[in-house]
């Protein structure tokens, strides 16, 4: 049987994967901070180190973060060359209308690409490392302060596990539909727009069929099991902090701490 | 004590469309074990989804212990009358075993230690103490069922109705779910109303109903009702497949009882040949 | 056509946390004409394999970017792989696939849900359009939807003009069946034909296979976990177990072997349980399984010791 793979979660133990979700997205936005303020290299350098500690302890595999990062090489490559040709710097080594390149606008842009880089892996290291449903409680749990005016947190956290929970199903459901048209000599390889929305309708119309019968009788047995939304209803499971998120919570500290001495007490490089 | 009774139930899907139920009159008591047959269309599936309120009856009314089922009561009714459907994939809420067995239990606001209580008896019950930090998604059908019941199950309900929960699974599942239903019934007397298309399933059962175009049309024990074959046939419902064979050497000549137990067709042909 | 597989491998997801091996060195070989039965549980392989013969699950070799590997140190070296389907090399990246799979129809598990044209007629008609090589008029059509219909046992005029949505789950079926058979296919793999459905309908659609066998398709291959629809159907049937093929064999020799097929997890149809049963009271009954055979067997038995009576 074919495992679906959702998302990018990456299946083993770490120190990484136990931490508390809700830790792991205010590092992320800490960390995305730390790196905006950081306005030389040897905060981007610390940053990266950080993000070196946190790739061993999630024993994420060297190839999956050049993966993360394979898939922007385009944009960073992009901004990259359009930096290096537009910045005007004091050492220019060759001009031409209003390009030049100089010493400056490449070290410029090399700390861009490597800014965004390290965006990328730090964001691909959080869905690595942490399940979809507990990203979902996650993000539930640190909107809850917008129940105060009246956004129906739960429902959104639960509509969102639910889809989650379904697009293996689908995902999957979607691969036998196609096999089966395949089977009755449908082409998905055909070139053309035209041809192209034509040959999915057989794929979408049972696919459409599929989800909306799924969800009825999903709602049946949501029904049946007394669900009436959020009111009085109780959680079993409580994230809960532990000495590793107080160890990862002072980490993050520490990271955006140091940063922000190092843009007050040491030079630019360039 | 009537665990379900209806009486006098009419019900149509559309207006102006066929009575999917017409004038149903049943009760059964606390404790009992009953298996509803009939083809695909007789009205089974609309019986179990009018017993915890989930469809309104148009006339007739439904009681659950007594309690006329209606908009108020809804929650206590669906707490005491558990339902499992038929596809093992859409009745799971969340990913891991034990957040989906929780959900009913979180539903009624229970407290977090009384959840963890219930969620270990309703994996007891069910045999699947082990899987409760699994994935639901890499389960088979048999067990995504038992999950299925284990959720019903948290809610501590007095009767599970399972509509045609074992359509989907293959032999084995389908015995698993069967042995976990007679275990619920035999052991804490858990009220099983047993809906299927399989006449081997409904042996089981103390009380078997036939269903037909809306009607029911017979009632007796499943021995009985076996007993009935010709009757059978023309609510389009087809002998077991062990019914068969009782037939075919009964046609033959041979004088062997007309039996659904395999050991017992297996003496009592033993007894005509030796 | 002749179905012959040898030494096939499968491996899901290779190199990832998720890596499963399918497919552990399959041999197999299906005879033009057989009613051929693939058993085994879920995960045992037999869907991998029956995907191969249509070409939707392709062997490496036959893909288009496939480079034969230089063998490393340590590769353990495995024997060649072959698979072919009548003339059709399925190794071999210049085989003609679409042509492949005209000739070997394949019906899904639950195949209703993968309706989905407006009208029956156009659904039927969809496999057909797609494998003709030059456009067929509309006439060549209706009578190839009617032929189709008809042999699945609809009323063409009934049935064209309705949308496959508003049928009875029986009826729907049918209409996915003659989807998959309008194209004449020589061999017909069906996934489960009978899952979901009531007693009654299950019987009726394995007779409709026994008729498209004999009037439609050479071969038919069924997987199933249903063993009486095995005994009372197969000629032969390979039990697939943890990605290997166990037994080929028919019935009548498959089915003796209950106690290995227990430890798998398998069951035994019900005329092989009861001839165990009355093997330990001291009768033997030697039959093929099906129920008719068992019956007509019994019988022999019984009359047998009459006549010694008398």
């Amino acid at each position: 049987m074919k495992d679906v793979s959702f998302g990018q979660f990456y299946p083993v133990d770490s120190f990484v994967h136990r931490l508390d979700p809700r830790l792991k997205i205010l590092f992320l936005i800490a960390y995305i901070v730390a790196i905006f303020l950081a306005s030389n290299f040897y905060g981007l350098a610390a940053c990266a180190a950080v993000l070196v500690l946190i790739v061993i302890f999630a024993r994420i595999p060297f190839g999956k973060v050049l993966r993360a990062i394979r898939g922007v090489t385009f944009l960073v490559l992009f901004t990259a060359v359009l930096n290096v040709l537009f910045y005007s710097g004091e050492t220019v080594y060759w001009e031409w209308g209003i390009f030049c390149i100089s010493f400056e606008g490449i070290i410029f842009s090399l700390f861009l690409a490597l800014r965004l880089v390290l965006l990328v892996v730090c964001s691909s290291m959080l869905t690595y490392t942490t399940t979809p449903v507990s990203l979902t409680d996650g993000v539930e749990s640190l909107l809850t302060p917008l129940k105060w005016i009246r956004i129906p947190v739960h429902e959104i956290a639960l509509i969102m596990s639910i889809a989650l929970r379904f697009i293996p199903i689908l995902m999957d459901e979607t691969s036998r539909i196609k096999n089966a048209q395949m089977a009755r000599g449908a082409d998905f390889e055909s070139r053309g727009l035209g041809k192209k929305i034509k040959a999915t309708i057989p794929i979408l119309v049972p696919l459409l069929l599929s989800a909306f019968r799924r969800a009825d009788e999903l709602g049946d047995a949501m029904d049946a099991r007394c669900y009436t939304g959020g009111k009085h209803r109780t959680k079993y499971k409580k994230l809960r902090f532990t000495w590793r998120d107080a160890v990862a919570f002072l980490l993050g500290a520490a990271l955006i701490a140091g940063v922000v001495v190092m843009k007050i007490y040491l030079p630019a490089p360039y | 004590m009537k665990a379900i009774e209806f009486a006098d139930v009419s019900f149509r899907y559309e207006e102006g469309g066929p009575l999917a139920v017409s004038h149903l009159n049943l009760s059964v008591e606390e404790g009992e074990f009953v298996a509803v047959l009939g083809h695909n269309g007789s009205g089974k599936s609309t019986l179990a989804r009018l017993s915890n309120g989930l469809l309104t009856p148009d006339a007739g009314s439904v009681r659950v212990f007594g309690q006329t089922v209606n908009e108020k009561n809804l929650f206590d009714v669906r707490s005491q009358v558990g339902v499992v459907f038929q596809n093992p994939d859409n009745q799971t809420v969340a990913t891991i075993v034990e957040d989906d067995v929780a959900f009913g239990a979180e539903n009624v606001g229970l407290a977090r230690e009384e959840i963890g209580k219930r969620i270990d008896f309703a994996l007891r019950a069910v045999g699947m103490e082990e899987y409760r930090h699994a994935t639901v998604a890499r389960l088979s059908g048999g067990q995504k069922q038992r999950i299925a019941i284990a959720g019903v199950l948290a809610l501590m309900p007095k009767v599970v109705i399972l509509d045609e929960s074992t359509a989907m699974l293959d032999p084995r599942g389908r015995r698993e779910i069967v042995d976990v239903v007679t275990r619920l019934n035999k052991e804490r007397g858990i009220t099983v109303i047993l809906i299927t298309h399989f006449m081997e399933e409904a042996l089981l059962a103390d009380r078997a109903i036939v269903m037909n175009r809306g009607e029911l049309v017979m009632e007796g024990a499943p021995a009985d009702i076996f007993e009935r074959r010709e009757e059978l046939v023309t609510y389009n419902l087809a002998l077991p497949h062990i019914g068969i064979i009782c037939e075919k050497l009964r046609a033959g000549g041979m004088d062997v009882a007309y039996t659904l137990d395999a050991a017992v067709l297996a003496k009592e042909i033993a007894k005509c040949v030796s | 056509m002749r179905i012959v597989a040898e030494h096939l491998f499968y491996t899901y997801n290779p190199r990832s946390p998720f890596e499963t091996a399918a497919l552990k060195d399959v041999s197999l070989t299906i005879e033009e004409g057989e009613f051929f039965g693939i058993i085994g549980h879920t995960g045992s392989g037999k869907s991998t394999f029956v995907q191969h013969l249509n070409g939707l699950l392709r062997l490496p070799s036959s893909l288009k970017k496939y480079r034969p590997k230089k063998p490393r140190k340590g590769d353990v070296s495995r024997p060649k792989t072959v698979l072919t389907v009548g003339e059709f090399d399925l190794a071999d990246k210049k085989t003609d696939f679409r042509a492949l799979r005209r000739n070997v129809g394949m019906v899904f598990q639950y195949p209703e849900y993968q309706l989905f044209a407006e009208t029956v007629a156009e659904d039927v008609a969809f496999g057909l359009k797609n494998f003709s090589e030059e456009k067929l008029s509309p006439e060549q059509i209706a009578a190839a939807v009617k032929a189709a219909l008809e042999v699945v046992g609809l009323d063409y005029e009934e049935m064209k003009d309705k949308s496959p949505f508003e049928l009875s789950g029986g009826q729907k079926r049918r209409v996915a069946i003659a989807g998959v058979i309008v194209t004449r296919p020589e061999v017909l793999v069906l996934d489960e034909p009978a899952a979901g459905l009531d007693p009654l309908g299950k019987r009726e659609v394995m007779e409709l296979l026994h008729k498209l066998h004999r009037e439609w398709c050479k071969t038919v291959v069924i997987v199933s976990h249903d063993m009486d629809e095995i005994s009372e159907n197969c000629t032969r049937a390979a039990v697939f177990a943890d990605g290997r093929v166990r037994y080929v064999l028919p019935p009548r020799e498959l089915f003796r072997h209950a106690a290995e097929l227990g430890e798998m997890g398998l069951d035994v149809p019900l005329t092989a349980k009861l001839c165990a049963q009355l093997e330990e009271a001291g009768v033997h009954v030697d039959c093929d399984y099906t129920t008719e055979d068992f019956c007509r067997a019994v019988l022999a038995a019984w009359r047998e010791k009459k006549e010694g009576a008398r």
